[in-house]
C-alpha cells in the first residue's frame, strides 16, 4: 500500500513545493552528496545513516526527497554528481528536477544519468523515516496509512513525531489510534521506566490483539542453568528438574548443552561405538551374541572405556548428581523487574477477560450448531416423534432441499431472488416426496415400525444414489447472497457469521411455525387426534390416512428447508444427509419423544456438549462427536424417555 | 418334543449338507488344487461371503428370534477383525524388522525390536510408540481371547445399560446406531492408537507362512465353513427348546414374558452379547481374506446392510438369514464389479455399477412391503404341502416371522 502511494505523495508536492522555494534557508543537495556514496551502494545494512541524515534535516524538501527516492525517481546527473528527481519524456530521455530550486534541466540520454535503485528493504526504511510526515499530513487516508506502517514497524524514533501529531489530529477515530499506538510504542522503547509502567497499567484487560502482541514479549523467558543464581538478572522463576515444568531428561540436556555436565550417551551412540570396536567376534572381551543385552552392553563400554578406547560418559547416577548441584531458573528478556511484574498482572487481567469472552463465543457457536441440529431434526420431531415413524430418508430430504437450492441458483443468477425462493420450492419438492413416500410405502407399515425403518433406508440409499448419479460426487456450492456474507463482530474475539445468525432465526422462525400448526390450526388438532387413537379420531369424522399423509408431507417440507440452510453452510454432496440423520435422531429421542420443547432442549443440549467437549480438545472434532454419543447414550440410561417424558395416557406404550 | 435336536431340525442336516458339499465343490476346483476353474480372488470372496453368512446368522438370532433390531453387529464384527488384524500386523512387522536388524553389526535389544516394529506400523500416523491397547499383540492366543472378549465386554455393558433402562423397540435400534457411529468415529482418529482412517493392512500375509495365497486362501474357505457350520448348529440348539421359546417370546410379547416370571433382561443380554461373539469371531475369520480393515467398515451403514441381508433372506429361521447374506452380498459383488452389461435405453445407458444401489434400494422396499417373510419364504410354499395348512391366526404385531409353525413344533 504504501509502495503504491509514495508516487502520489510525491506528485502532491511537487505541486506546491515551487511556492515554499522562496523561504527556503538551505538546500538539501549538500546533504545529499555527502551521503552519496551510501544512497548509490544502496545496501539495506549501511543504508541507515543516509536516510537518518535526510530525515533529520528538518528541511521541507526532505520529505520530498525520500519520497522519490522510494518511487525510484531519484536519479543522479553523471557528469556532477547531483541529484534530481527525473521524469520520462516520450522520447525515452530524461528530465530533471531540482530539489531545492525544483528549476529543470534537460532532456538527457539515459547514459548521462544514474538510477538511484532502492531495494525493498530500503523502501521499507525509507517508508518508515517518511511515516513522520504523513502523521501530520492534510489528507486522513494517508495519516490512516501512516499509522498502518507503524503498526508494522514502529520504532523508537516515531515516538516523538507520533506524540507531537496527535494534539493537532481532528479525526477523533485517528486521535485514538494514535493514542494507542503512542501508548504501545511507549510500552516497547520508552527509557523511563514509570512512564512504560503506567502504559502497561492502562492497557489492562485490553482484548486487543496488539496489545498483546506488545505485552508477550516482555514476558518471554529464556531457560537457563548454572551453579546458582545468577546476579544482576531479572529471573521470572527457579525450576526443578523432574517436575511438569522441567522434565529430568530435558534439565540434563540443558547442563550438557551448557557444558555444565558430559553427555549421555544415548543407545543409538552407544551401540555405534560398539559396532566400531568389534575385535575378533567381541567387543572388550564380551561376546557379540550377548550384547543384545542391555547389561552386557554397558559392560563392553566399560570395558572400552577402561581400554581408553572411547571417552567416558554420565550414567544414572551422574545425572543426579550433577542436576542437584546445579540450578535452574528462567530470565525475562526484559531486565527490569518492575516492568515484568506490571506486564504479567496486565497480562492475566487480559487473559482473564479474553476467557470470559472465549466463554461466549463458545457459546454463540453452541446456540448456532444447536439451531442446525434443530433444523435438521425438527422435520424429524413430526414424523419420528408424532407420528412415530421412522423415516432413515429423512437425511435424504434434507439432500433434496440442499440441491433444490443448488439447481435454483443454477437457473436465476440472483442469489437473493435464488434463496428466498429456493425455501418454497424446497419445501414443495420435498413435500411432494414425503407424501409420494406416505403413500406408496409407509401407510403399509404403520403396524410395522422396525420394517418402516429397513424401508425407508431403502428408499434412502435409493435417493443417495439416484443424486449421485445426477449431481456426481463432488461438492456443490451453495453460494450465500452478499448480505448473509461476514460476520457481527462484537470485538476480537466474540463473532459469528450473518448465515449462523440466519439459520438461527430460521430456527426460531420453525419452532413458531410448529407450535402454531399443532395448537392453533385444524390441521394440528386433527393430528394429534389421530396420533393419540387414530379409531376414535375416525370415528369423529376424521380421515386419519389423510392426516397422516399431510402431516408426513409437512415433516418431510420442513427437512427440505433445513436443506436449503445447511447448504448455505455445508458443502452440498449426496452425502449431506447422513452426516445429519443419527444427530437428528438422537436429538429427538433425547430431548423427548411428541414434544417440540423437548426437541429444542435436545438440540441446545447437544449443540453445547459438542462445543464444550470440543474446548477441551480443540484439535479434535471427531473426538468431541465420540464424546459425545457416548454421553447421550449415557443420558439415555437415566432418562429413557428424554428430557421432556410425556406423561400419563399421552405417552402411548 | 420328540425326537432327536436333528429329527426336529431337519434343516441343519440340509444345511450342513449343502456346506460341506459346497466347500469340497470349491476346493476341487480352486487353483491350490491344480484345476484352476475357480480363481483365487473369487476363492476369497466366497470364503468372506460365509463370513458375512456367519454374522447374518447373529443378526438373525437377535433380531429375527428375540426382536431386537440391533443396528450395531457390525461394530462387533468390525472389533473381531481389528483385534486379529492386531496381532497379524504385529508379527508380520515383527518378522520383517527381525530380517532387517539380523544384519547389523551389533545385535538388536529387544527393545530396539519393539522399537523398530513401532516405527514401521505407527509411521503413517506420526508416531513411533505403541499404545496401550498393543500390550497383547505380541501374543496369538492371547489377541485370540481379545477378539472374544472386547466385543464381548462391550456388548454386555452396553446392553446391560439399555436392557437396564427398559430402552426397546426403534429407541434401542437408533441407540444401537449411535454406538456404532460413536466406534467408527473414535477408530477415526489417530489417538485411538489403531492407525486412524489407515486401518490396518496387509492382513493377508499370515506371519510366519510361506504357502501361496491360493493355500491360505482355501484354508481360510475350510476355516470360514467351519466357523458357520458350527455357528449355525449353536444357534440352532439355542433357538430350539425352551430357551428358544422364553426368547420367541420376548419377541413376540416382551411384557408377558416378563409377567410369567421370566428375566427378560437377562435374557436379552446373554442373546445380545452371544450374538456379539459370534459376529466378532466372523470379523475374524472375514478380515484377514480381506486384508484390510479400516474404520469405514464399522460406519453405521453396515450394520443397517447387515439388517437387510436377513430381512430380504427371511427373518427367524437361521437358513433365511445364510440365504439372505450370501444372495446380496453375491449379487452386489456382481454388479459392482462391473460384469454386467449395461442397459442402453436409447437416450440413456443405464451402467449397474452406478444404478446397483438404486435397484437395491428399491428391492428393500419391495422385499419389506410385499414379501415380509423373505427368500425363505419360499421354502414354506414346498412345507405348506406337507403340512396341513391351520389357518391361525398372527399372534403379534409382527407379522414378519414364522409364529405359526414355531408353535406347532
Amino acid at each position: 500500500m504504501l509502495n503504491r502511494l509514495l508516487p502520489a505523495v510525491a506528485m502532491v508536492l511537487c505541486l506546491f513545493v515551487p511556492a515554499s522555494r522562496a523561504h527556503a534557508q538551505e538546500p538539501i543537495q549538500p546533504i545529499l552528496q555527502e551521503q552519496s556514496e551510501l544512497i548509490l551502494e544502496s545496501s539495506r545494512r549501511t543504508i541507515q545513516p543516509a536516510i537518518d541524515a535526510i530525515a533529520a534535516s528538518g528541511l521541507p524538501e526532505a520529505r520530498e526527497v525520500l519520497a522519490t527516492w522510494a518511487a525510484r525517481d531519484m536519479w543522479q546527473r553523471i557528469e556532477d554528481g547531483l541529484f534530481f528527481r527525473a521524469e520520462r519524456n516520450e522520447d525515452r530521455s530524461y528530465t530533471l528536477h531540482d530539489f531545492d530550486t525544483g528549476e529543470s534541466f534537460g532532456p538527457y540520454d539515459k547514459d548521462a544519468l544514474e538510477q538511484v535503485k532502492p531495494n525493498s528493504g530500503i523502501r521499507a526504511l525509507i517508508g518508515s523515516a517518511l511515516v513522520r510526515y504523513q502523521l501530520s499530513d492534510p489528507d486522513p487516508a494517508i495519516r490512516a496509512e501512516a499509522l498502518d506502517n507503524l503498526d508494522r514497524n514502529g520504532e523508537a524514533s516515531h515516538m516523538e513525531p507520533l506524540a507531537a501529531s496527535i494534539d493537532a489530529e481532528t479525526d477523533p477515530e485517528l486521535k485514538a489510534r494514535k493514542e494507542r499506538l503512542l501508548t504501545l510504542l511507549t510500552i516497547r522503547f520508552a527509557k523511563d521506566k514509570a512512564l512504560r509502567i503506567a502504559a502497561i497499567e492502562s492497557l489492562a484487560g485490553d482484548l486487543d490483539v496488539a496489545v498483546r502482541a506488545t505485552l508477550n514479549p516482555l514476558v518471554a523467558t529464556t531457560l537457563g542453568a548454572g551453579t546458582a543464581l545468577p546476579e544482576g538478572r531479572n529471573i521470572a522463576r527457579e525450576l526443578r528438574p523432574g517436575t511438569d515444568a522441567l522434565p529430568r531428561v530435558e534439565a540434563y540436556e540443558l547442563l550438557v548443552a551448557e557444558g555444565l555436565a558430559p553427555k549421555l550417551v544415548t543407545s543409538d551412540a552407544l551401540r555405534g561405538m560398539l559396532a566400531e570396536h568389534i575385535v575378533d567376534g567381541a567387543v572388550a572381551g564380551v561376546p557379540l551374541e550377548s550384547l543384545s543385552d542391555p547389561a552386557a552392553r554397558r559392560e563392553a563400554f566399560a570395558g572400552l572405556v577402561e581400554a581408553g578406547l572411547v571417552e567416558a560418559a554420565s550414567t544414572e547416577a551422574d545425572i543426579d548428581a550433577s542436576l542437584a548441584a546445579h540450578v535452574f531458573y528462567e530470565t525475562y528478556a526484559e531486565p527490569d523487574a518492575e516492568v515484568t511484574e506490571a506486564a504479567e498482572e496486565a497480562l492475566s487481567s487480559i487473559d482473564l477477560k479474553v476467557g470470559v469472552n472465549q466463554f461466549f463465543d463458545l457459546g454463540l457457536d453452541a446456540l448456532s450448531l444447536g439451531s442446525i441440529y434443530f433444523l435438521a431434526a425438527i422435520g424429524l420431531a413430526i414424523t419420528f416423534g408424532v407420528m412415530g415413524v421412522i423415516n432413515m430418508a429423512h437425511g435424504e430430504f434434507i439432500m433434496m432441499g440442499a440441491y433444490t437450492g443448488y439447481v435454483l441458483q443454477q437457473v436465476i443468477p440472483d442469489y437473493t431472488v435464488s434463496i428466498l425462493l429456493a425455501i418454497p420450492v424446497a419445501f414443495a419438492v420435498t413435500f411432494a416426496a414425503g407424501v409420494a413416500m406416505e403413500r406408496l410405502v409407509i401407510r403399509w407399515l404403520y403396524s410395522r415400525p422396525l420394517e418402516t425403518l429397513l424401508a425407508t433406508f431403502g428408499v434412502s440409499i435409493a435417493l443417495q444414489q439416484l443424486a449421485k448419479n445426477i449431481f456426481g460426487t463432488q461438492a456443490r456450492p451453495l453460494t450465500s447472497p452478499d448480505w448473509l456474507n461476514g460476520s457481527w463482530v462484537v470485538n476480537d474475539i466474540v463473532g459469528i457469521s450473518y448465515i449462523r445468525i440466519a439459520i438461527f432465526v430460521l430456527a426460531l422462525i420453525f419452532l413458531g411455525l410448529f407450535l402454531f400448526m399443532m395448537k392453533k390450526t385444524r390441521l394440528g388438532l386433527e393430528t394429534r387426534a389421530v396420533t393419540q387413537n387414530p379409531k376414535m379420531a375416525a370415528s369423529m369424522g376424521i380421515n386419519p390416512d389423510r392426516v397422516n399423509m399431510l402431516t408426513f408431507g409437512l415433516g418431510s417440507g420442513i427437512a427440505g428447508i433445513a436443506g436449503v440452510a445447511i447448504g448455505l453452510y455445508a458443502q452440498v454432496t449426496s452425502e449431506i444427509g447422513q452426516q445429519y440423520i443419527v444427530q437428528s435422531f438422537m436429538t429427538v429421542v433425547v430431548g423427548g419423544v411428541g414434544n417440540i420443547w423437548g426437541t429444542l432442549l435436545g438440540a441446545t443440549m447437544i449443540g453445547f456438549l459438542q462445543k464444550g467437549i470440543e474446548w477441551f480438545n480443540p484439535s479434535n472434532t471427531l473426538a468431541a462427536q465420540t464424546y459425545m454419543i457416548v454421553f447421550i447414550i449415557i443420558f439415555i440410561q437415566f432418562r429413557p424417555r428424554g428430557i421432556i417424558a410425556l406423561k400419563g395416557r399421552a405417552a402411548g406404550d | 418334543m420328540k425326537g432327536s435336536f436333528i429329527a426336529r431340525n431337519p434343516s441343519i442336516l440340509v444345511f450342513l449338507l449343502c456346506l460341506a458339499a459346497f466347500t469340497l465343490v470349491i476346493t476341487l476346483m480352486s487353483h491350490a488344487m491344480g484345476t484352476g476353474l475357480v480363481s483365487t480372488s473369487f476363492v476369497k470372496t466366497l470364503g468372506k461371503t460365509l463370513c458375512l453368512c456367519l454374522v447374518a446368522i447373529a443378526m438373525d438370532l437377535v433380531w429375527g428370534y428375540c426382536g431386537i433390531l440391533s443396528l450395531g453387529h457390525f461394530a462387533f464384527f468390525g472389533l473381531g477383525g481389528y483385534m486379529i488384524g492386531m496381532w497379524l500386523m504385529y508379527a508380520r512387522t515383527e518378522l520383517i524388522v527381525a530380517e532387517s536388524l539380523s544384519n547389523a553389526a551389533i545385535p538388536p535389544t529387544d527393545q530396539e525390536v519393539v522399537d523398530a516394529i513401532g516405527t514401521q506400523i505407527f509411521g503413517v500416523v506420526g508416531s513411533s510408540d505403541f499404545p496401550a491397547i498393543w500390550a497383547f499383540a505380541h501374543s496369538l492366543p492371547l489377541q485370540l481371547a481379545l477378539v472374544v472378549l472386547v466385543p464381548g465386554l462391550l456388548a454386555l455393558v452396553f446392553g446391560w445399560l439399555a436392557f437396564r433402562s427398559r430402552v426397546t423397540g426403534v429407541y434401542l435400534s437408533i441407540l444401537t446406531q449411535a454406538m456404532t457411529l460413536a466406534l467408527s468415529l473414535y477408530l477415526f482418529q489417530n489417538e485411538s492408537g489403531l492407525r486412524g482412517n489407515n486401518g490396518l493392512s496387509g492382513l493377508q500375509n499370515l506371519p510366519g507362512v510361506s504357502a501361496s495365497q491360493d493355500w491360505v486362501s482355501l484354508w481360510f474357505l475350510w476355516g470360514s465353513a467351519l466357523a458357520l457350520g458350527l455357528g449355525y448348529v449353536v444357534c440352532a440348539m439355542v433357538v430350539s427348546g425352551k430357551f428358544g421359546s422364553v426368547i420367541r417370546g420376548i419377541r413376540d410379547d416382551e411384557a408377558r414374558v416378563r409377567f410369567l416370571g421370566y428375566s427378560v433382561e437377562g435374557y436379552k443380554l446373554f442373546i445380545f452379547t452371544f450374538t456379539a461373539i459370534i459376529a466378532a469371531i466372523a470379523g475374524a475369520l472375514y478380515y484377514p481374506q480381506a486384508g484390510i480393515i479400516n474404520p469405514g467398515e464399522v460406519a453405521p451403514i453396515a450394520s443397517i446392510y447387515l439388517a437387510v441381508w436377513v430381512a430380504i433372506g427371511g427373518r427367524g429361521r437361521l437358513y433365511g438369514a445364510v440365504i439372505g447374506a450370501a444372495l446380496v452380498s453375491l449379487v452386489s459383488t456382481w454388479f459392482t464389479g462391473g460384469m454386467v452389461p449395461s442397459v442402453p435405453l436409447g437416450f440413456y445407458a443405464i451402467d449397474w455399477v452406478d444404478w446397483w444401489l438404486v435397484l437395491l434400494g428399491l428391492s428393500f422396499v419391495l422385499v419389506t412391503l410385499f414379501a415380509p417373510k423373505g427368500i425363505g419364504g419360499l421354502f414354506d410354499l414346498v412345507t405348506a404341502r406337507v403340512v396341513p395348512d391351520r389357518h391361525g391366526a398372527d399372534y403379534g404385531p409382527d407379522k414378519g416371522s414364522l409364529r405359526e409353525e414355531e408353535g406347532r413344533k
